[in-house]
């Protein structure tokens, strides 16, 4: 039989005032299996828990009912207590007489049956608490951060700077991210290759910070400490040992095919570096455009390399390798509007751009130089027409969300159109001006000061007349149809998760919303974290944002990352699930339903009458299991139950209830 | 096995950790007064709910039972109230064809700040409870199988 203690507590008056203490700890006193019954004006305090401490070791209590606040509230206070006294610390059960009793109820006879009712309840349920012991897991002390825009840069450099070695994997040949293609960044349209190529360096020559360009995660396996990671790493066909990055070999390619960094304003070589400022600095091999791979002939730039750093005969190789947390920045893509906006010609017109094509035009080290002319005829554009939420805010064609940058972005390109061609008359259509942050509403304020012409409306068609634009819209103000020959159209286009992610969060077993961002652990409270432990998501991964936001958010990732790291072994709740192996018939309905992947089918040597047959059971993963339940009623045969709320305690607190 | 023939019914909430558990916990913050007949079991997930607990619940003389979670969407597992939802949809059928009145058992999404909504639901179901009146239905066979315990 169980010796249980019951120690119910006044609050104070919280609970004493509603509740008649002293009768219900007489009531429990009558209780099966209960040894002990008191009371004590506030259970947390020392003395309280002192005496606790006392009466178990006077009267060998085996297991502990408190009643008193929630269990949210003191039962890590208890369990601790408990650590240093014979009883496991989660042979404790709390009944919630204050939060779920004396506090919502004010008729004092009619609370204190229900507090003996709740108190019966956890003396029924503790009965069946067995010990239970935290596992501890060892951590590996190295992070990996995938994707290498401003998000993973932030997040690799604040991880590093704590002392902590970082991966920081990117899949195409150099880090940069889409902010490497900006311009000017708004509010204060600083440079933002200035502000943007330094951290790159920094990142690149960091000592605790490994770049893995080229790079793509293949498969993962382990959970929070102890990620394996196998990754790929594309055929670079340029032994980057030696290179020292020249650039004699992508002034001879003979190969012009279109620039991804310029978004096809310009040409590239087929050897080449993504942008000058790459990092790493040196050029790979684009294996589909390259003469030498694709027909076998030319071999120019092995010719002409000095140093012999060109290997055509390299290949994908992978490797694993572990890590104790994952922090995901794979960062955004534009909608591709050109499949879903017919009525904008679907991409037929080479004078209609995207921000982001806009940007490398009007970038000083873009394919104009930061001339902005018409791609179609190298003409300066004397109407420009701004078209916000392509893509965004439309529920029917796009996506029901706002992208949060387009609206400041759209600000800053009619600001450096009117600023580099005066006389410009710039139209931005917006459906409403968003400009939530700092210094933002005064820059558009700024921008309607400079002339940029803003009319409230959507755009419903642009056609092409002679060598105008010509688009369509209602001004929905005025009420009025309104037409726009304009020389030059930019479609501020919606972000939406970078393609692969889907992969990625699979493998990791990560969450998506609705619209295939990553799912964050809690909208407000946890921001940065995910449904799996150790894997945190910095920056556009989680949703659009802007540069502010996302650099605040891969920091606050880097410190999640950096207190997992600054532990060498993690405690892990001990109640998760347990299979009894001689139930279970190896359906696999528990690893369907297991949202951690926690759950696999492992093959036993068992036992039909005198035969020896092999046959699957289900096998849970003490560091993915989360203690959610879901295969315990899941189960069939009853095979599998979750510690610490067992089936047989959560019918014994149901039977305890009804007597 | 002692069902007092009273019409104060006993309702038993299984109410998840994360949300409706720290909700019910907000409504006691608030002092938002609800019915004595409410009784919270804390579950980590409404997905943990097997519905044995609640049949066991309706044939020990249990008047009423509600099983609580976090909204759709916002599990703190991520899946766990889907399956809730899927599960005691298919409950009430059983129910009903087991001779209880579905309107016995309640599945509702409470997140951790609708104190409110906590307290309107166990005002709600409490009220509807005690108009059905005293779950007698097993009440003979609960009698019969204690005494054979016994």
């Amino acid at each position: 039989m169980s010796k249980i203690g019951v120690f119910v507590c006044h609050c104070g008056t919280n609970i004493a005032n509603t509740v008649d203490v002293e009768r219900a700890v007489a009531s429990a006193r009558e209780l099966p299996g209960v040894a002990f019954a008191s009371e004590y004006k506030y259970m947390c305090s020392e003395p309280g828990q002192q005496m606790i401490k006392d009466a178990i070791e006077e009267y060998g209590l085996d297991r502990v009912v408190i009643a008193s606040c929630s269990p949210r509230m003191h039962e890590t206070t208890f369990r601790k207590m408990l650590k240093d006294t014979k009883v496991n610390p989660y042979m404790l059960e709390i009944a919630n007489i204050r939060e779920q009793c004396s506090w919502v109820h004010t008729d004092k006879a009619k609370a204190t049956e229900k507090a003996i009712r709740l108190i019966r309840m956890s003396v029924a349920k503790a009965a069946r608490d067995e010990p239970l012991f935290a596992s501890s897991i060892p951590i590996e002390k190295r992070a990996l951060v995938i994707g290498g825009g401003i998000a993973g840069i932030q997040a690799a450099l604040d991880i590093a700077d704590a002392g902590h070695e970082v991966a920081l994997l990117e899949r195409e040949p150099s880090i940069g991210g889409k902010m490497a293609m900006l311009d000017k960044t708004f509010p204060t349209l600083d440079c933002s290759a200035c502000i943007s190529t330094p951290k790159m360096v920094d990142a690149g020559a960091h000592p605790n910070i490994k770049l893995l360009t080229s790079c793509e995660v293949v498969k993962t396996e382990g959970y929070i400490g102890n990620f394996q990671v196998t990754i790929r790493r594309n055929a670079r066909y340029v032994n980057h040992d030696i290179c020292t990055g020249c650039g004699l070999c992508e002034t001879k390619c003979p190969v012009k095919t279109d620039s991804e960094f310029n978004h096809g304003l310009s040409k590239r070589p087929a050897i080449y570096k993504l942008f000058p400022q790459a990092v790493p600095s040196k050029p790979v091999i684009d294996k589909n455009s390259c003469l030498k791979l694709t027909k076998g002939k030319c071999g120019v730039c092995e010719k002409v390399c000095p140093l012999g750093c060109i290997d055509y005969a390299d290949e994908d190789r992978e490797f694993t390798e572990t890590f104790g947390a994952i922090v995901f920045a794979t960062g955004y893509e534009l909608i591709d509007w050109t499949a879903l906006y017919g009525e904008y010609g679907g991409g037929r017109y080479p004078d209609m751009l995207t921000g982001l094509q806009f940007e490398r035009l009007v970038n000083a080290s873009g394919p104009t130089e930061g001339h902005i002319v018409r791609p179609s005829d190298g003409k300066e554009p004397k109407t420009v027409a701004i078209v916000k939420c392509v893509g965004s805010r439309d529920p029917k064609k796009g996506k029901s969300y706002c992208s949060r940058a387009c609206c400041m972005y759209a600000a800053k390109h009619a600001h450096q159109i009117l600023d580099k061609l005066p006389g410009t008359r710039v139209f931005i259509f917006y459906i409403d001006v968003r400009t939530p942050g700092k210094g933002y509403e005064e820059f558009y304020d700024q921008t309607r000061k400079d002339g940029a012409i803003y009319v409230r409306g959507r755009i419903s068609k642009i056609y092409k007349d002679g060598d105008k634009l010509v688009c369509n819209g209602e001004d929905t103000l005025l009420g009025k149809q309104v037409k726009v020959m304009a020389d030059m159209v930019v479609l501020e286009t919606a972000m939406t998760p970078s393609s692969g992610i889907e992969e990625l969060a699979t493998m990791f077993g990560v969450a998506r919303d609705v619209n295939d961002w990553i799912q964050e652990a809690h909208p407000k409270l946890r921001p940065v974290e995910t449904q799996v432990g150790g894997v945190f998501l910095a920056g556009t991964c989680q949703g659009p944002r802007d540069i502010p936001d996302t650099v605040a958010h891969a920091s606050a990732a880097a410190a999640k990352v950096v207190s997992l790291l600054n532990k060498s072994e993690m405690e892990t709740s001990p109640m998760i699930s347990v299979v009894r192996r001689e139930h279970c018939c190896g359906c696999g309905a528990c690893e369907k339903i297991c949202p951690y992947t926690a759950i696999t089918l492992e093959e036993i040597d068992d036992r039909v009458g005198a035969k020896r047959v092999k046959r699957p059971i289900a096998s849970v993963n003490s560091g993915l299991c989360q203690g959610c339940g879901a295969c315990t009623a899941a189960c069939r045969t009853g095979a599998i139950d979750l510690l610490g709320f067992r089936n047989a305690q959560i019918l014994e607190e149901v039977d305890a209830l009804c007597l | 096995m002692s069902v007092k023939e009273t019409n104060d019914p006993k309702i038993i909430a299984f109410c998840c950790n994360w949300c409706t558990y720290t909700g019910a916990d907000l409504a006691g913050l608030n002092r938002s007064h609800y019915p004595e007949n409410v009784h919270i079991v804390r579950v980590p997930c409404s997905g943990r709910v097997n519905p044995q607990f609640i049949l066991r619940a309706f044939r020990n003389g249990c008047d009423g039972v509600m099983v609580c979670g976090c909204h759709p969407g916002d599990c703190h597992y991520s899946t766990g109230n889907y399956f809730t939802r899927r599960r005691f949809t298919l409950m009430k059928r059983l129910l009903e064809y087991n001779g209880i009145d579905p309107g016995r058992f309640h599945a509702r999404w409470i997140s951790g700040s609708e104190a409110g909504k906590f307290r309107d639901t166990a005002e709600e179901v409490t009220a509807m409870v005690r108009k059905l009146g005293p779950n007698t239905r097993y009440r003979e066979y609960a009698r019969r199988e204690m005494s054979a315990d016994e």
